[in-house]
């Protein structure tokens, strides 16, 4: 009954126009629910949720530590590629050397990031096993860096990278703190957090990134996870393939082969 | 007014809606009270002030691609290059790269020896790229260094005619050996350092391995022969072998666990039984 009124509720005498307490609340609910509505839904209008997986590509990166010969020559074209600063110590990319001794010690260093190389520092006798590692941004489809982010300053991309705002950062280092994998470090200089952006200025030229690029035995392969006649492609089929801390469901997209159970 | 008509409002009769001071007020019920236009007033301004400060604190762009400056994409995307990539360097270095793709640095890009060259790919003739022609960089890839891979080419920096420049003896651009590696350390330094330290030290690889001379120069597919039988161990370990002088530890090849081929358990490198 609408624009009724009901009798014994007050009801204009003289046909006058008058509002009655449901007459009321209908035109106040009706005036209030379209804007507590938008208030509310500004937000969720504004963008998709963090998270989503992304829909067009999806990159990704292999590497085949059977292969890295810990040259370091990734760590640096790094620094030079993305203009992170040499002092003090922070890396994009970095490779780890491990070494397995023979009384059951792993012993793991990364000697500025193995730019300047490996010295020894365990005599041979004492190496059970030894390897390189390559380590790097994960580029996690849940990124924990991303979900704690207080601002919306670090992102992942339409194709599956972590990117970080750096005039948006306020530098709170919550995303550092988060980060399992320690790719993410404090700009010196800019007082943000900085870290591997897949070098997505040259993915957009088409270009690889600078570490895949300059790596000479080919131990980084790079390309689109979900693609079919790719290098990336061939590498997750032909390997075994592993992901550090899957136990933490971030979902990695970089992808190990060969990889020792020690490495953590 | 009668009685029967009621305040809107309150909910009382007319004519008991009273002020404070018990003056009656009569409140006509088309105009909206005063304490809801002042509601009414807050609230707008409240909601006037969250959208304003929205559009003030919010950046532009944000929330057109997801939970982040849409913008900031693009920022990222616009930094300048500094590797050019080795498709560039074939536009114009056509013979060093056909040199390149015969040998065995042919995964290798010009950039990782000569440095970024972006630059150099905008003004060709006023920025040239570095040749590094100290002995510090090739040893970057290829001193002995345990952990690289077995089979990699490694040589140890100090004794390795410490003072020519690597480039003396090899053209990076098709870096096969002046001569064909003469010790196997060459490329398995891992293996020769252990063995060195075993109780097969004095013996030489080809003993045991049969290596085509192809190997050398297509170490990967061509490969040396490996023993393949217990009695070729048993050659000089088998209790019933006619080399006693060589004062080998003895088995029976019959009775010492025949269902095994020896390296199953034993590293014929760096054999545990009686080494150091």
């Amino acid at each position: 009954m609408p624009n009724s009124v009901t009798p014994g509720q007050g009801a204009p005498e003289n046909g006058e126009q008058a509002v009655d307490r449901r007459e009321f609340l209908k035109e106040a609910c009706g005036l209030a629910g379209p804007i507590l509505l938008g208030v509310i839904s500004l937000p969720a209008l504004a963008g998709e949720v963090v998270g989503q997986e992304p829909q067009r590509r999806l990159y990704g990166m292999g590497i085949d530590v059977s292969k890295c010969i810990g040259c370091g020559r990734c760590a640096a074209a790094c620094k030079i590629e993305n203009d992170v600063p040499a002092e003090p110590r922070y890396f994009n990319t970095w490779v780890e050397r491990y070494v397995i001794q023979t009384d059951g010690e792993v012993v793991v260093d990364s000697p500025n990031g193995g730019i300047d190389g490996f010295p020894p520092t365990v005599s041979e006798g004492e190496i059970e096993r030894t390897f390189f590692v390559p380590k790097l941004c994960n580029h996690c489809i849940d990124a924990p860096c991303v979900q704690v982010c207080p601002v919306g300053a670090t992102f992942i991309t339409e194709d599956g990278v972590v990117l970080v705002d750096q005039d948006y950062c306020i530098g709170c280092r919550y995303c550092i703190q988060a980060c399992p994998y320690g790719a993410r470090w404090m700009h010196p200089e800019k007082n943000v957090a900085s870290k591997c952006t897949w070098c997505y200025h040259r993915l957009k030229r088409g270009l690889v990134p600078a570490c895949v690029e300059v790596c000479p035995t080919g131990a980084r392969i790079f390309g689109e996870v979900e693609g079919r006649a790719t290098p990336l492609a061939r590498h997750l089929r032909m390997n075994e393939i592993q992901v550090l801390k899957p136990h933490l469901n971030t979902k990695p997209k970089v992808f190990y082969a060969h990889l020792d159970g020690e490495v953590r | 007014m009668s009685a029967d008509v009621y305040c809107p409002w309150v909910g009382v009769p007319m004519h008991a809606c009273r002020s404070l001071e018990g003056e009656a007020v009569f409140v006509s019920p088309s105009v909206v009270p005063q304490q809801v236009v002042r509601v009414g007033i807050a609230f707008a301004v409240a909601v006037a002030a969250l959208l304003i400060a929205r559009s003030v604190l919010i950046p532009k762009t944000f929330g057109e691609l997801g939970h982040y400056r849409a913008a900031a994409v693009d920022s990222i995307a616009a930094h300048d290059i500094k590797f050019a990539g080795k498709q560039e360097c074939a536009v114009c270095h056509e013979s060093e790269m056909d040199r390149l793709k015969a040998g065995r640095h042919k995964g290798l890009t010009c950039e990782v020896c000569h440095g970024p060259s972006a630059e150099h790919t905008m003004s060709p003739v006023d920025i040239q790229p570095p040749a590094p022609r100290d002995r510090a960089f090739c040893p970057l890839c290829h001193s002995y260094n345990a952990a690289r891979p077995t089979g990699f080419p490694q040589i140890d920096p100090v004794v390795h005619n410490p003072l020519d420049p690597c480039i003396t003896c090899h053209e990076p651009h098709e870096p096969e050996p002046p001569y064909t590696p003469e010790e196997c350390s060459a490329c398995h330094g891992q293996i020769s350092r252990q063995k060195a330290v075993s109780h097969h030290a004095r013996l030489a690889c080809t003993v045991c391995h049969e290596v085509p001379e192809a190997h050398k120069i297509s170490p990967r597919e061509v490969t040396p022969t490996r023993p393949t039988t217990r009695a070729f161990c048993g050659q000089c370990h088998a209790s019933q072998n006619p080399l006693q002088g060589l004062r080998a530890p003895q088995i029976d090849l019959t009775t010492h666990n025949p269902e095994y081929l020896c390296w199953q358990c034993h590293y014929p490198h760096y054999p545990e039984a009686g080494g150091l």
